[in-house]
């Protein structure tokens, strides 16, 4: 148990440092880097609480997709070595009084949810029906996924194909000059038109006019 | 102090998701930034909803982190395009020279 909670604080201590320094930090790349170290050490808190599956998962499609593509942009557009200007923007800004105000009432308002926060004694007992014992995460995950939540997990799949969709359609853009294939007249050509049939007389050849 | 309990979890869930609102408001640099924020914030309620699954012994919690996670890869993909749309178009995607829209 001792080692639980060591690994507890020390994960989430890594967290909330890199989370703010994801905020905090004067170049936009290292901002990327440390939401990579943020969630690898979320899904490292994941996999010690016993949800070794979404701790994968949060690795696979946080820091190996959208991470990456963060950092890709990053790179494309340029804008990394951006001045930070925090504390010192111009005089008619009152956004940082306003910011911090709100953001400290919404963590004392969640803090005071948590602390009185009191459960039922017979509440886990309710609940522990759904999760299968004497199986993995991953199997349990499954078996409910598949089943159950099957409309979702196809309505998910759509949404990914229109957000892939909608990507492609956004920063697509046509140049001019550059030559394209034109699909239809490749498609609609048709067989007179490429090739033709020619009597071919002995010792006599052929013409070819183009 | 050394039992690690559900209260621990959703600490840590409100401290990130407070640095995120945080990251939004106090951004001076590019929107890239305010993107990056709001998937703080949504790591901070996939914190929540898994160590409520994993306490309550619930299985629901855990399918539907499964979900938040496609719809904040989905919503990643599209706000990247449209920032890449927005730099080509104006060349600038810092947050105080976004002013097209005088809001």
């Amino acid at each position: 148990m001792l080692a639980h909670a060591i690994f507890f604080y020390f994960f989430s201590f890594v967290a909330i440092i890199s989370a703010i320094m994801v905020t905090a930090s004067k170049n936009t790349v290292h901002s990327v880097f440390f939401l990579i170290l943020d969630f690898i050490s979320i899904s490292c808190l994941f996999i010690m609480i016993g949800a070794e599956f979404l701790g994968m998962i949060m690795l696979i499609v946080y820091v190996g997709a959208v991470a990456v593509l963060f950092l890709f942009v990053v790179m494309m557009l340029n804008v990394a070595q951006q001045k930070n200007q925090w504390f010192k923007s111009s005089d008619t800004s009152t956004h940082i009084p306003i910011g911090l105000i709100v953001s400290l009432i919404i963590f004392f308002e969640l803090i005071i949810v948590i602390g009185g926060w009191k459960y039922k004694p017979d509440i886990i007992k309710n609940f522990s029906d759904s999760l299968i014992s004497n199986s993995t995460n991953t199997h349990t995950i499954g078996s409910v996924l598949y089943t159950e939540y099957i409309h979702l997990f196809q309505i998910s799949g759509m949404i990914l194909l229109v957000a892939m969709i909608g990507a492609i359609v956004l920063t697509f853009r046509k140049r001019e000059g550059v030559k394209r294939q034109n699909y239809f007249s490749q498609v609609s050509r048709e067989k007179n038109q490429g090739v033709e049939l020619v009597e071919v007389k002995s010792n006599e050849g052929v013409k070819i006019d183009v | 102090m050394f039992e690690v309990s559900l209260g621990h979890y959703l600490t840590l869930g409100a401290i990130i998701f407070t640095i995120g609102v945080i990251g939004i408001f106090l951004n001076r640099k590019n929107v890239i930034v305010i993107l990056m924020s709001i998937e703080l914030i949504l790591l901070a309620v996939n914190i929540n909803l898994v160590s409520f699954s994993i306490f309550l012994q619930d299985l629901s919690g855990q399918i539907f982190t499964l979900f938040i996670l496609t719809v904040a890869a989905a919503e990643a993909a599209i706000g990247l395009a449209i920032i890449v749309v927005y730099y080509r178009n104006s060349g600038t995607i810092r947050v105080e020279e976004i002013e097209n829209l005088k809001g």
